[in-house]
């Protein structure tokens, strides 16, 4: 086909091609121009709403070009007088709804209204400044909203949505009221969110932010007593060089190490370390199910957004995870367990901080399983983000850093454990260690491309000595909840499946330097390759330092020591509203109560129609005044739907018959 | 049982009802969302949660439209419900007047429309349909034409009155 045939489209004179550009936008930022947006995001739905991509169409005057079809032959003016003065305008009415406050914001220098600001050179607001009193909500462990900062552009809300398939927040009221909230405008941390944070990705103002932790890390560098130590995850080392200008992909490990000496920290280790544990944890507990053939498929465990996904929408899978502790708290027990003899330190003065690509992961560090006698496996998690700014705060020339190297022995990884960073790479890594353990036979070569790739829910099978290996990566939770209905439905023959919450797994955390620039994701999984192979060692079970540590402290893997420190457990949450909805009251004093409960599962497996038989049968008995009746949301024991509580007694795979037999034995009780 | 008991029930068995009869399909929201607000003369935040969790649909998505539309109320009514029409019709016959004098009188601002004890909610509508009465007030279901400020007051004590010898 010649170019001819394409098309072109004119665009301040000069000629365009049309390759298959989804719309006019696109086209244009394709010629080299740039057009400021809010509302437009490659990956999610058009929004067309916040009109700062207002080309002018000869002929059809102005558009906003996220929303136009380039077709052949069209003259488009990108930056008229008419458009500058439309933008600024509706620049300046969001700065009139925007609480400014630039210096001291952690968007700030990232933010795309004062880029835009700047760039087109408003100097003052001509409009009235809105009243900005919406309550800034902290209680997420992961991330801030502050609503005065909203441009309502709407990409957190479609992220959630279409991406993550979620939905915890969503645009509410109408007007000039109009927020980004969640439901019922709760608190954050009272709703679905899985704190992926990628909604905070993709604001392109400070109203949805990382929380900040950086400040806790410093008073204890601070701090004399504590000795501080740090986990480094696999996809900090690939991103963290693009704050300093570095390419995507780019290995800084040895730059890392030296800054947070230089800072004070006073050992360095890597969480690739603590991933080869997992390797070996997780690849027996896979093997051992494989062969007796239950609990499969099994579920990967390592990314936290995902298992706090899985606990709210499908209890039912939950034995099916791996019951391993992500890396991170893999991490955090062992350092807690071996660090203080090791290093000459009271327990209480050992500080760990994880840094991490990662949002899900500060809430992770917080969950109450994973802190003993008040103290946390984790003390504190930062991002790669807060890292540079940690790095900048300290007045070091990044640049210049001599790389250092980790310190012995949680320091010393293989490339399985650098893998993890990236989609496929958990899947990879364990396949590296159950194919060389159930062959008995040296694996010579460790690459497995077929796990590999960027496509959103990638299928595998892989024949180990005789046997049928399937397996199956999603990432991205939209793509997750499709496997786990499948699982659920029993219509997939998995035996392993790996989900990462966030596209491309870790290295497209939330936690990463912000950088839509495409192709990003995929230099930094390609940056983890190539450490592997830069690495000796590649296989988990080979690592001398994850020999050692089983030989001195864990027994071997899989035992009741192993057990006990990397293991852990899942519950369900499906509690979406603590309140019932009070349907009989009686007028007696001395009432039994009864709830039954109509969350989503309950009510699939008919809970609304046993409540409806109970009802029938108190009246018709007269006992109306000695009960209290309630609808209400989730016992948290969605796996054994449908629960009726009557008095203390929560029966679980409750029947209208089972409900009544408890109803008269209370009664009874009662009466006697 | 006490007559509020049944209430709760019978509407209780409204939403199962009309969800059913909406076939749990989300897209049929409004109608739904409208249906209950029927039932209960607002929405309330536990039904909110029952609707979403039967439609399959993220709470934040019914509490969306629930705030968008103007016609559906998140807080309960009073028992007392007046609606005073504000159509072209009655706008020329003086209902703003009577409005003022109803709200003076309860001492209600524009966001806070019900008084604190529950009795009163105070609204406007946009034409009734009885336009050769105007000015029209209707309180509950009752209609009230050819309305004064005066007279609104009386036929309000009168019921304050009714309400206090209860
Ligand atoms: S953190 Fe993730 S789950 Fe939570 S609101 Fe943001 S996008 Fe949704
Ligand atoms: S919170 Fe951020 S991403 Fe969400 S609508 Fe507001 S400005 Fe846009
Ligand atoms: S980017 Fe086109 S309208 Fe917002
Ligand atoms: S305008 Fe009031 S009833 Fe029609």
């Amino acid at each position: 086909m010649s170019n001819n045939d394409k098309g072109f489209v004119q665009i301040n004179g000069q000629n365009v091609a049309i390759e298959g550009e989804r719309n006019l936008l696109e086209l244009i930022r394709k010629s080299g121009i740039e057009i400021p947006t809010f509302c437009y995001h490659s990956e999610l739905s058009i929004y067309g709403a916040c009109r700062l991509c207002l080309v002018d169409i000869e002929g059809r005057g102005l558009n906003a070009s996220c929303s136009i079809k380039p077709e052949p032959g069209m003259k488009v003016k990108t930056a008229t007088e008419e458009i500058r003065e439309i933008r600024k305008i509706s620049v300046e009415l969001l700065l009139a709804n925007h609480r400014v406050e630039c210096p001291t914001c952690p968007q700030s220098s990232k933010c795309k209204l004062e880029e835009l600001a700047r760039k087109l050179g408003i100097t003052e607001v001509r409009f009235k400044k809105a009243k900005l009193d919406h309550p800034v909500d902290l209680s997420s462990d992961s991330l801030v909203r502050d609503p005065n900062k909203c441009v309502l552009c709407g990409d957190c809300v479609r992220y959630c949505r279409e991406i993550q398939s979620i939905g915890a927040i969503d645009f509410a009221h109408r007007g000039k009221h109009t927020v980004v909230t969640p439901a019922f405008n709760k608190d954050l941390a009272k709703v679905e969110c899985v704190n992926c944070g990628q909604c905070a990705a993709v604001c392109p103002v400070g109203a949805i932010t990382v929380k900040q932790d950086v400040d806790k890390v410093f008073a204890a560098l601070d701090n004399p007593e504590k000795v501080v130590v740090a986990q480094i995850a696999p996809a900090v080392r690939v991103a963290l060089g693009e704050q300093f200008g570095m390419t995507s992909g780019d290995i800084v490990t040895g730059k890392i190490t030296a800054a947070l000496k230089k800072m004070g920290f006073d050992k360095v280790f890597d969480t690739s370390f603590s991933a080869d544990l997992t390797v070996m944890e997780e690849g027996t507990e896979f093997l051992e199910r494989f062969t007796k053939g239950e609990k499969l498929p099994q579920f990967t465990s390592c990314c936290p957004a995902w298992v706090k996904f899985a606990e709210q929408y499908y209890p039912e899978i939950l034995p099916r995870l791996s019951s391993c502790k992500s890396p991170q708290q893999m991490f955090g027990s062992l350092a807690r367990e071996t660090l203080p003899k090791m290093l000459n330190v009271k327990p209480e003065n050992l500080f760990i901080v994880s840094i991490m690509p990662c949002t899900a992961k500060k809430f992770e560090a917080k969950r109450p399983e994973f802190t003993h006698e008040n103290l946390a496996d984790v003390d504190a998690v930062i991002t790669t983000q807060e890292l540079s700014r940690m790095i900048e705060a300290s007045g070091l020339n990044f640049m210049e850093l001599d790389p250092e190297s980790l310190d012995l022995p949680m320091g010393f990884k293989t490339g399985a454990g650098v893998i993890f960073g990236t989609t496929g790479g958990v899947t990879e890594a364990v396949l590296r260690f159950a194919v060389e353990k159930v062959t008995g036979e040296k694996l010579n070569n460790v690459d497995f491309h077929q796990v590999r790739g960027e496509a959103g829910i990638r299928e595998a099978t892989l024949e180990v000595a005789g046997k049928q290996v399937r397996m199956a990566i999603a990432h991205g939770l939209k793509n997750a909840r499709k496997l786990a209905e499948e699982v659920k439905a029993g219509k997939c023959n998995y035996d392993i499946i790996e989900v990462m919450a966030c596209p491309g797994g870790c290295v497209g955390g939330a936690g990463q330097p912000v950088n839509f620039t495409p192709g990003t994701i995929k230099r930094r999984a390609k940056g983890l390759y190539e450490a592997d192979k830069m690495l000796q060692l590649h296989k988990a079970q080979e690592n001398p330092y994850i020999i050692e540590t089983y030989e001195k402290v864990l027994d071997k893997p899989g035992s009741h020591k192993a057990h006990h420190m990397l293991h852990t457990k899942y519950q369900s949450r499906r509690r979406i509203s603590d309140k019932g909805m009070p349907l009989m009251t009686g007028e007696g004093t001395d009432k039994l109560s009864i709830k039954v409960c109509v969350g989503t599962n309950c009510y699939l497996k008919g809970s609304q129609s046993i409540l409806k038989a109970l009802t029938k049968d108190i009246e018709s008995r007269g006992l109306q005044d000695a009960v209290d009746i309630q609808a209400t949301f989730c016992f948290e024991k969605c796996g054994q739907a449908p629960n009726v509580m009557i008095g203390d007694q929560l029966i679980s795979k409750c029947t209208f018959d089972k409900a009544r037999e408890a109803l008269n034995a209370e009664l009874k009780k009662k009466t006697s | 049982m006490t007559g509020q008991t049944d209430t709760m029930m019978r509407k209780f068995e409204k939403v199962c009802e009309i969800i059913e009869r909406y076939n749990n399909d989300s897209s049929k929201l409004v109608p739904i969302l409208q249906a209950v607000q029927e039932e209960y003369r607002y929405l309330p935040e536990d039904v909110m949660y029952y609707v979403a969790t039967s439609l399959g649909i993220p709470s934040a998505q019914v509490y969306g439209v629930a705030t968008f539309y103007s016609h559906f109320a998140l807080t309960p009514k009073g028992k007392y419900l007046i609606k005073v029409c504000d159509g072209t019709a009655c706008h020329v016959k003086k209902s703003i007047p009577i409005l003022e004098a109803l709200m003076k009188r309860l001492k209600l601002t524009e966001d806070k429309m019900t008084t604190p004890d529950m009795l009163f909610t105070v609204e406007t509508v946009s034409c009734l349909g009885a336009c050769g009465l105007a000015p029209v007030l209707v309180i509950n279901e009752e209609v009230h034409g050819l309305m004064t400020p005066e007279s609104t007051i009386a036929l309000l004590d009168n019921i304050i009155a009714r309400e206090e010898a209860k």
